[in-house]
């Protein structure tokens, strides 16, 4: 073989080798830090660290049920107002694409999904806190804005993949639009909304920083909406950054709990994309 | 009477059709108004500052709210750095992954595995990073910090910066995967046939074609690692001086503007205060969208080609 094409074969080779390498040395950085929050968290979760709410330092025990009925309040709120606005707007998206409107909404989806989260918060507190007061409903606020671009732009992309003589088929029977969107389009495309609607949970529900200045975490558990409410990110970062080793361990095991959810949502959407082929 | 019944069933159907049609605008254009509304939140509330700092706000190279003397320098610096080493560790990676997922192996059960992996690196939350580094990766930078003979904080930018560089790799693997795998195979073929390397079909075909898409994607992640909050607040260390040389500002403890909100907007006590660190956001806030926007006309403009 001539020396020069051997050259350039084992210049390939080389090549091969040091992406194979770079792309695989990202997974260990993501395993050791999974192992490492399970290792942590595993030991301080027991039905004590899900039903009690922290003690003061230096008492043994304790748990973060403030937190997670926080979270599960938080999240609620902001899925209840955020998704039926964000599937409607992503319906609108979908059906026109061409109009003036949609292409500023669509503007505006890219801008939020880019936004920090940080200043979602600071504007939220001026917004909602300095009316209401620190409270969860603040919180949700924030949250649900975070939700929308995911959620708006899943329902685009799913409802633009479904064939047009669908709808056609529909409308040509007479049936009114409402009800073609709604009973034939929306079912059509269900299982891509709503792996769009997982997806935003898993996001918002690790989100610390919309939180800070607007549902503010309380060490005791509140079901009231205008009070202040605990949520698990918070938690972990309010005794992340305490001294106490007490503290410590019930942040590894909040964090332990937040990643579980986190990781049983991805999943349950992947198992959804999967079954019903949906593209993201 | 059979006509008359069927009329009003009709009217009223429309009745909803239309009032659909319509909520369907009012939802759109609610969206533009809560941009808008952000936008213009941000600077009423910015104004103060705005109107009696000037430009100056982004120089002024002393923090020290107590004499309400506000300079919004440290941060730039604290930000610009912690994004661009993160973003400079990043890219490596991001293209190997987008590499070795759009070229060498596209499918199968390893490029899965890869794929998964780095979806979950996307979707641990950033306060778990955050929580993480600063009790196992701080000692480590400490001791070699110490090593390299440099004041062993541990926390600063370069903690922070390495947290954000695994955090920022999936939004660049996974737009630049997509556009690898968009290159027309007819491309590559001709390569091959020339009598092409694998390399040289990459070097020469792949990545000149994908360069703009590419380039998108790590402004992407730029603009996320700009914005990121709870892991660099916890990582920085928080100090509003900056450092003399580039050595102490490096590796010793700084503010990023996302972390100085953080940080000191539950203590503003005066509106000068607030307002100065609005400013800040608004400066965030304009930065990421500019970034954004401008990835986004990249990407449209390259997948309608």
């Amino acid at each position: 073989m001539n020396p020069n094409t051997s050259f350039r074969n084992f210049k390939s080779i080389l090549f091969k080798s040091v992406i194979v390498f770079f792309a695989f040395l990202i997974t260990i950085p993501l395993i050791i830090i999974l192992l490492y929050i399970i290792k942590q968290g595993v030991t301080q979760v027991n039905w004590n660290f899900l039903t009690n709410v922290p003690k003061p330092v230096g008492e043994k025990g304790g748990g973060i049920a403030n937190a997670l009925v926080g979270s599960a309040i938080m999240v609620g709120i902001a899925s209840v107002w955020a998704l039926p606005i964000g599937i409607l707007a992503g319906i609108y998206l979908s059906e026109n694409s061409k109009s003036k409107l949609a292409y500023y909404s669509g503007l505006c989806v890219d801008i939020l999904q880019g936004v920090p989260s940080i200043v979602i918060g600071i504007v939220i507190y001026y917004w909602v806190v300095l009316t209401i007061g620190y409270s969860a409903i603040a919180g949700s606020v924030a949250l649900g804005i975070m939700m929308l671009p995911i959620v708006i732009r899943s329902t685009e992309q799913t409802l633009r993949l479904l064939p047009p003589s669908l709808k056609e088929a529909a409308l040509s029977l007479g049936v009114p639009y409402h009800r073609v969107i709604l009973k034939v389009i929306v079912p059509c495309g269900f299982a891509g909304i709503l792996s769009g609607i997982m997806l935003s949970i898993a996001r918002i529900i690790g989100e610390t920083a919309p939180l800070l200045f607007t549902a503010l975490g309380n060490t005791f558990l509140s079901t009231n909406i205008t009070k202040p409410m605990e949520s698990l990110p918070h938690v972990i970062y309010y005794y992340a950054t305490s001294p106490y080793d007490d503290w410590h361990d019930l942040a590894w095991g909040a964090s332990f709990i937040l990643l579980m959810f986190v990781l049983i949502l991805n999943i349950f959407t992947k198992v959804i994309t999967r079954k019903w082929k949906v593209q993201l | 009477m059979e006509n008359n019944k069927r009329l009003k069933l009709t009217t009223a159907q429309l009745k909803w059709e239309n009032g659909f049609k319509r909520l369907l605008v009012v939802m759109s254009a609610l969206l533009v108004l809560l941009v808008v509304g952000l936008f213009i939140t941000l600077v009423v509330k910015a104004w103060p500052t705005i109107t009696s700092l000037g430009i100056k706000f982004l120089w002024g190279k002393t923090w020290d709210p107590v004499n309400n003397v506000y300079g919004a320098w440290p941060f730039l610096v604290g930000t610009l750095l912690t994004s661009f080493t993160a973003l400079i560790i990043c890219i490596p990676f991001a293209y190997a992954i987008a590499i070795y997922l759009g070229e060498y192996n596209p499918r199968g059960w390893l490029s899965d595995l890869l794929k998964n992996a780095i979806e979950l690196i996307a979707a641990v939350p950033s306060i778990i990073y955050g929580f993480w580094a600063l009790f196992i990766l701080v000692p480590v930078v400490r001791t070699f910090e110490m090593k390299i003979g440099v004041a062993p904080y541990g926390v600063g930018i370069f903690s922070a910066s390495l947290v954000l560089s695994v955090m920022i790799i999936p939004y660049a693997a996974s737009l630049g995967t997509t556009l690898i795998r968009m290159v027309p195979s007819p491309l590559k073929e001709g390569a091959y046939a020339l009598g092409a390397t694998r390399f040289e079909v990459i070097r020469n075909v792949v990545l000149p074609y994908t360069r703009s898409g590419l380039i998108a994607g790590i402004l992407l992640s730029l603009g996320r690692a700009l914005g990121e909050t709870m892991a660099v607040t916890i990582l920085i260390g928080n100090t509003s001086a900056i450092g003399n040389s580039f050595k102490d500002i490096f590796f010793g403890p700084s503010n990023t503007m996302a972390s100085v909100i953080a940080n000191e907007f539950s203590e503003a006590d005066h509106t000068l205060y607030y307002s100065a660190l609005i400013e800040l956001g608004l400066v965030l806030f304009l930065v990421t969208v500019v970034i954004n926007l401008i990835g986004k006309r990249i990407i449209t403009r390259f997948t309608n080609e």
